[in-house]
């Protein structure tokens, strides 16, 4: 899934940043009156209490204002448009799915429940088809019942992506791979429902049709895009201003940029959803223009916790781990930071010359610059996170770059840029976001290191916001000469599919909003996909995730930075916390609770 | 600035014409004082002692930043190896006390990287000097020639120049230098990287800042060139380029001089604020703007980090101020003060 949090656009606007929290300030005086006021300093549950546990959960009461700060809003809070990791964990509170994520910690929050359906999927023998049976009960905001239609409804929105651009896709191209739909707003059909694959025999009843099967099928259900959307509640691209709510809050009011505040949806009943608990009564969230003034306020106490959940600035950091280390948690995020290397560029074409900056990088360097083995994470050794099933985390390390070669190997590097034809080195562009300093810093880093072992790099610095156009583009890339990419990553949902398939798989690669940055076309590795997605056996699927990440290791296409690792804030007042892998290491939003 | 100049001394006007007045009025000036204009202005500077203090800084600022690479050697330091093992890796900051200032670096090291700040101050002084010192020049030397010719000339000339300039002096050049900067080719002309990036900020910083000494050279070119020497001159056939560069131009020098020094300091802070900005010059290079920009995130956890830059920046800026308030003093004793 893409990354938030354009933390560099705050040094533009340090004095609107200064006028702009003055404001949030005397507003948040007039608001949270709440029942918190006695100050105790006791209350944290310690320092990674709620890391792949519950902390507190006993303390848990109904009632309260849970109040989020963030640095930015996300890119949209239309269920189908919404692609932020934050988007889709907070998305829980006003929507629903026939499926979602156990609201449990750890690698248990990644596995699949049943939401508005009774139970999970009836399947087929041959894994192509797919069938729910609806709960009573369930309702949307106005108290009308949640039908199987509204279901399908909600799912086809993600076919008119000339007008509901920004969501994953993945629904669509496993139902409808030819694109033979044209979404409802093309829909000639008097009931907008037109798209083939999905059945609707009656109001409670939802039936999938794949012309091929995939074993991650119900995972990409449980995502926030298959969410029911009510036709006559649909305005389009305006959707995401004022959801329509089929979860137990609704939308109070929402502008964007500024903040967001959520009601109790009073037609929804706890008897017709096992996932959520709903206990604050009020959910507000508050946009900061500036990340280090929002860390100071929530260090105060003026907010709960952070909606972008990619843990405190440096700043913050140092202040909350040197004084209340009770409240933080350092969860793994799931997300793997790297360099990548497009073949398109020379002398990139060639392996060697790629394996020769893998082994000429400081590897320890490279984690200090992203935050340290606490902030930043440990050492990155592969490219499979440590929250997909397969995956091996540091045991494989075929380049040994957690061990032996951790600050670097001047002499391997050195052999492969003579196999590689080039012994004296070459030049090269590193291209990095402009509005991320970490990875700033990963670049100069990178810079340094390689200049021992003879090969160039000049740093450019691109527009953080328009990533699309200009590395997605692999003919800019191409243009410019872009040698190294610095990116991150992280699964859209925990399997090898969810997170490699946009990055290595020759189908993805596009012409503009490219995540194929390597260009990678493997036959082998595509096939390996291929077999997974047939597969519907859960440790063989492991088997061959595992085989995809060595295959992707050996072409020497990626220099893995770190497995990232968060330093999250939550603060005394949370109760009922946990870390969840369905969320890549946030906190399950859907069922915090307040201390009274 | 005030007042014109001086009346016109021998040294300051000769006019090839009027010879014998000439010899006749050089001697007569021997007799009684025997001391030219700069001479004058020297005597004066001396005794200004603030003034002095700040020439004495920027001469020196001036010759650390040409030996920078020779100081860093002497240190044993240079602005881009990273020294991880000097970083607390808990909180990125560097673990010494007040930034890691040691015997080994003077100045401490960065947070993140553990680059030496000694090394990456001296190396920032070439970019604040270069910048400033160039984007002053193009300024002047546009303001100057443009001033004179619209100030000599009036009519048309002066109409369209002076449009012009009122056109600069309301451009929002900041917002257009951000926006050229982002637009600008990795390598033109033969340069790379930071070479484009300070190209053009020299360009641009000096194309908007010569209007500021195109009107006050228009102004001063209005007042000299109906003084009554410029008159004989022109009686005695003089053409127009001789009245300008020999007669115009060496009483224009003093504002020129003045405006100079008054522009540098400007021009650094300018420079400092784009690379604050982020759209300065590139990593790994070293400027004072840069440092500042990347200590925001640690002014708490290492408030030394923005200190060091931010003291370079305000020094270097006050003794510019100071000389150049000297300087205007010594060459226009008539001047309010």
């Amino acid at each position: 899934m893409s990354t938030q949090r354009t933390t560099g656009r705050r040094k533009q606007a340090v004095a609107a940043a200064a006028v702009v929290a003055a404001l949030l300030s005397t507003a948040a005086c007039g608001g949270g009156n709440d029942d918190d006021g006695g100050g105790s300093k006791t209350g944290a549950a310690g320092f990674d209490a709620a890391n792949n546990k519950v902390a507190q959960a006993s303390l848990a009461k109904k009632g309260g204002t849970l109040k989020f700060a963030g640095a930015q809003d996300a890119d949209s809070w239309d269920t189908t448009r919404g692609y932020y990791g934050f988007m889709w964990n907070f998305s829980r509170y006003y929507s629903r799915q026939l499926v979602t994520n156990k609201t449990a910690p750890g690698a248990t929050g990644a596995e699949v429940t049943p939401d508005l359906a009774e139970k999970t999927a009836e399947i087929s023998d041959d894994g192509k088809t797919y069938k729910y049976t609806l709960r009573e009960g369930s309702t949307w905001e106005d108290g009308k019942p949640i039908t199987s239609k509204d279901v399908k409804y909600g799912i086809e929105r993600a076919w008119a992506q000339d007008v509901l651009s920004g969501g994953p896709i993945y629904l669509q191209q496993v139902l409808d791979p030819k694109k033979e739909y044209k979404g409802p707003y093309k829909d000639k059909s008097a009931d907008k429902l037109g798209l083939k694959a999905i059945e609707t025999p009656d109001d409670k009843t939802i039936i999938f049709k794949l012309p091929a099967a995939n074993s991650d099928f119900e995972e990409m259900l449980a995502l926030t895009s298959a969410s029911p959307v009510r036709q006559d509640k649909d305005t389009k691209s305006k959707y995401g201003l004022k959801p329509f709510s089929s979860g137990p809050y609704k939308f109070q009011s929402y502008t964007p940029s500024k903040g967001i505040v959520l009601v109790r949806n009073t037609e929804w009943k706890a008897s017709s959803d096992p996932v959520r608990k709903a206990y604050p009564d009020k959910i507000t969230v508050d946009f900061f223009t500036n990340a280090n003034d929002m860390d100071q306020r929530l260090i105060k106490g003026d907010y709960d916790l952070d909606i972008g959940q990619t843990g405190l600035s440096p700043q913050g950091r140092t202040t909350a781990l040197k004084q209340h280390k009770a409240n933080l948690d350092n969860p793994v995020s799931g997300y793997i930071r790297y360099a990548v290397f497009p073949q398109s560029v020379k002398p990139f074409d060639n392996e060697h010359c790629r394996k020769a900056v893998i082994y000429g990088a400081d590897h320890e360097s490279l984690q200090t610059a992203r935050g340290g083995p606490v902030a930043g994470g440990d050492i990155g050794t592969n490219m499979l996170p440590p929250s997909v099933p397969g995956s091996e985390g540091q045991k494989y390390d075929p380049y040994e770059l957690a061990t032996a070669n951790k600050n670097g190997n001047a002499a391997k590097a050195k052999e492969e840029l003579k196999a590689c034809g080039k012994p004296n080195g070459f030049k090269t562009t590193i291209a990095v976001r402009n509005n991320k300093p970490v990875e700033v810093a990963t670049a100069e880093s990178l810079q340094a290191s390689l200049k021992k072992v003879g090969i160039t790099v000049d740093i450019e610095q691109f527009d953080g916001a328009q990533t699309t156009g200009i590395i997605g583009s692999p003919s800019n890339v191409k243009k410019k000469g872009y040698g190294i990419i610095i990116m991150g990553w992280g699964p859209d949902f925990p399997s090898v599919q969810g997170y490699g398939l946009p990055l290595w798989s020759s189908d993805y690669i596009l012409e503009s909003g490219n995540n194929n940055f390597a260009l990678i076309k493997d036959k082998t590795i595509d096939g390996l996909f291929d077999s997974y997605t047939k597969e519907l056996d859960d440790t063989k699927k492991a088997a061959i995730s595992t085989e995809i990440n060595h295959k992707v290791m050996e072409g020497g296409y990626y220099l893995p930075f770190v497995f990232e690792k968060f330093i999250n804030w939550r603060s005394n007042r949370l109760a009922n916390v946990y870390t969840t892998d369905g969320y890549s290491g946030q906190y399950d939003f859907v069922n915090l609770g307040l201390k009274k | 600035m005030t007042a014109p100049l001086h009346e016109p001394t021998a040294e300051a006007a000769p006019s090839a014409a009027d010879e014998a007045a000439l010899i006749a009025g050089s001697a007569e000036a021997k007799a009684v004082q025997g001391r030219s204009l700069g001479r004058i202005a020297w005597e004066r500077l001396k005794r200004d002692k603030l003034a002095l203090a700040g020439g004495m800084v920027v001469l020196v600022l001036i010759l650390i930043a040409l030996l920078a690479p020779v100081i860093a050697n002497l240190v044993g330091q240079d602005p881009e190896t990273h020294h991880e093992d000097l970083i607390d890796p808990l909180f990125s900051t560097p673990t010494g006390s007040f930034g890691g200032i040691s015997g080994d670096h003077l100045f401490g090291v960065e947070p993140v990287s553990g680059r030496d700040i000694f090394a990456r101050i001296i190396y920032g002084a070439r970019i604040s000097l270069l910048v400033g010192f160039l984007s002053a020049l193009v300024a002047v030397v546009l303001g100057t020639i443009l001033g004179v010719l619209a100030g000599y000339f009036g009519g048309w000339i002066d109409a369209t120049v002076s449009r012009v300039m009122d056109g600069l002096l309301a451009f929002p050049q900041l917002l257009f230098i951000i926006a050229l900067v982002s637009v600008m080719p990795n390598e033109m002309l033969g340069l790379t990287g930071t070479g484009v990036r300070l190209f053009v900020m020299i360009l641009v910083i000096g194309f908007f800042g010569w209007p500021y000494v195109g009107r006050v050279v228009r102004g001063q070119t209005l007042s000299l060139r109906e003084r009554e020497y410029v008159e004989a001159a022109r009686s005695l056939g003089a053409g127009r380029f001789y009245i300008l560069f020999k007669e115009l131009l060496p009483n224009l020098v003093a504002p020129i001089i003045v405006y100079t020094t008054m522009m540098i300091p400007t021009n650094i802070l300018t420079e400092a604020a784009l690379s604050f900005l982020g759209v300065g010059v590139k990593p790994p290079t070293a400027s004072w703007g840069q440092m500042l920009s990347a200590a925001i995130d640690y002014y708490e956890s290492d408030p030394m980090y923005m200190v060091i830059p931010g003291v370079a920046i305000f020094i270097t800026v006050l003794s510019f101020n100071l000389f150049g308030d000297g300087v205007r003093d010594a060459l226009d004793p008539k001047g309010s003060r």
